[in-house]
C-alpha cells in the first residue's frame, strides 16, 4: 500500500458516498452540499491525472459558480423540501434495477471487452508546472480557437434566453 | 514504477457516478435533484475524458472536458430559469404535477 493508493481509495470511497447522498437526502440544500463535495473529490481525481487546469476550473465553475447558482434557486423558491406525494410502486425498484444493469454493463466492457490492464504512472513533476498550462493555453486559443469562440457565443445566448425566459410578460402582474 | 493506479479503476469510479446520476434522475422527484444528477452524469463523462487523455498522452480529452464546463453552465443557467418560470405559473415545481399536456 503506497500512499497514492490510499488516497485514490479514500476519494473513490467519499466521492460515492456523497453520489448516495445525493440521491437520499430529503434536503434539497444538503443534496446540493453532497453535489459540491463529490464535485471536490473529483477535482483531486484531475489532479491525480495530471490536469492541473481542468481541476481547477472544476472547482470554480462547477464548485463555485454553478452550485451557488443551484443553491440560491433552491431557496429562492423555497423548495427545500416538497411533499410527500403518490409514488408509483413500480417506479422505485426498477429504477434502481435499470441503474444496475446499466453499471453491469459499463462494467462488462471494461473488464471483460476492452481488457484494460494499463497502469497510469503519477503525473511527473514537470505536469504540474506552468509550462504545461503554457501548452493547454496555446492549444486553446490556437488549434482550437473556433470552438473557444463558438462557446463565448453560447454563453452570451444562454444569458440573453434566461432573460428573456423570466422577464414578466407586459401587463402580467405577479 | 511502483506508484501506479490501474487506468480501469478511474474509469470504473466514472462508470458508479455515472449510474448514480442516472439512478437520480429516475427516481427523484425534484426536478432541482435531477438536474443536479445530471450534473454527477456530465461530472462522470469528464473524469473519463480526463482519464484517456492521461492514457493516450494528449491534451485534446482536457480541452474538450473545458468545453464540456462551458456549455453545463449554460445549460444551468437555462435550465435554472425554466424551473423557476413553472414555479411561477403552478406554484410548486414537483415533476408529477407537470403533465399539462396530458389528454
Amino acid at each position: 500500500m503506497n500512499l497514492t493508493l490510499i488516497l485514490f481509495i479514500v476519494l473513490a470511497a467519499v466521492a460515492a458516498a456523497s453520489a448516495v447522498g445525493l440521491l437520499v437526502s430529503r434536503n434539497t440544500v444538503y443534496a446540493a452540499l453532497f453535489l459540491v463535495l463529490n464535485f471536490a473529490t473529483v477535482a483531486i481525481f484531475y489532479l491525480l491525472l495530471g490536469a492541473p487546469f481542468i481541476a481547477l476550473a472544476q472547482v470554480t465553475i462547477y464548485a463555485g459558480a454553478i452550485m451557488v447558482l443551484f443553491l440560491f434557486v433552491i431557496m429562492l423558491l423555497g423548495s427545500e423540501k416538497l411533499p410527500k406525494g403518490q409514488v408509483l410502486p413500480w417506479q422505485r425498484p426498477m429504477a434502481i434495477a435499470l441503474a444496475a444493469v446499466l453499471l453491469a454493463e459499463a462494467g462488462f466492457l471494461l473488464f471483460q471487452r476492452l481488457q484494460l490492464t494499463a497502469s497510469l504512472a503519477n503525473p511527473e513533476s514537470s505536469v504540474n508546472t506552468t509550462e504545461a498550462l503554457r501548452t493547454l493555453g496555446l492549444a486553446l486559443f490556437s488549434q482550437y480557437l473556433l470552438p473557444f469562440e463558438v462557446t463565448s457565443v453560447l454563453l452570451l445566448a444562454a444569458m440573453v434566453g434566461v432573460i428573456v425566459l423570466t422577464k414578466k410578460e407586459k401587463g402580467e402582474s405577479g | 514504477m511502483a506508484h501506479t493506479i490501474p487506468l480501469s479503476w478511474y474509469l470504473a469510479i466514472s462508470a458508479l457516478l455515472f449510474a448514480m446520476g442516472a439512478l437520480g434522475v429516475l427516481v427523484r422527484r425534484n426536478p432541482l435533484i435531477i438536474f443536479m444528477s445530471v450534473e454527477l452524469m456530465l461530472n462522470a463523462a469528464n473524469l473519463a475524458f480526463v482519464t484517456f487523455a492521461r492514457s493516450f498522452g494528449v491534451l485534446t480529452g482536457q480541452i474538450f472536458v473545458f468545453f464540456v464546463m462551458t456549455v453545463s453552465a449554460a445549460e444551468v443557467a437555462v435550465g435554472l430559469a425554466l424551473i423557476i418560470i413553472i414555479f411561477r405559473n403552478k406554484h410548486s415545481i414537483d415533476v408529477d404535477l407537470m403533465n399539462s399536456l396530458k389528454g
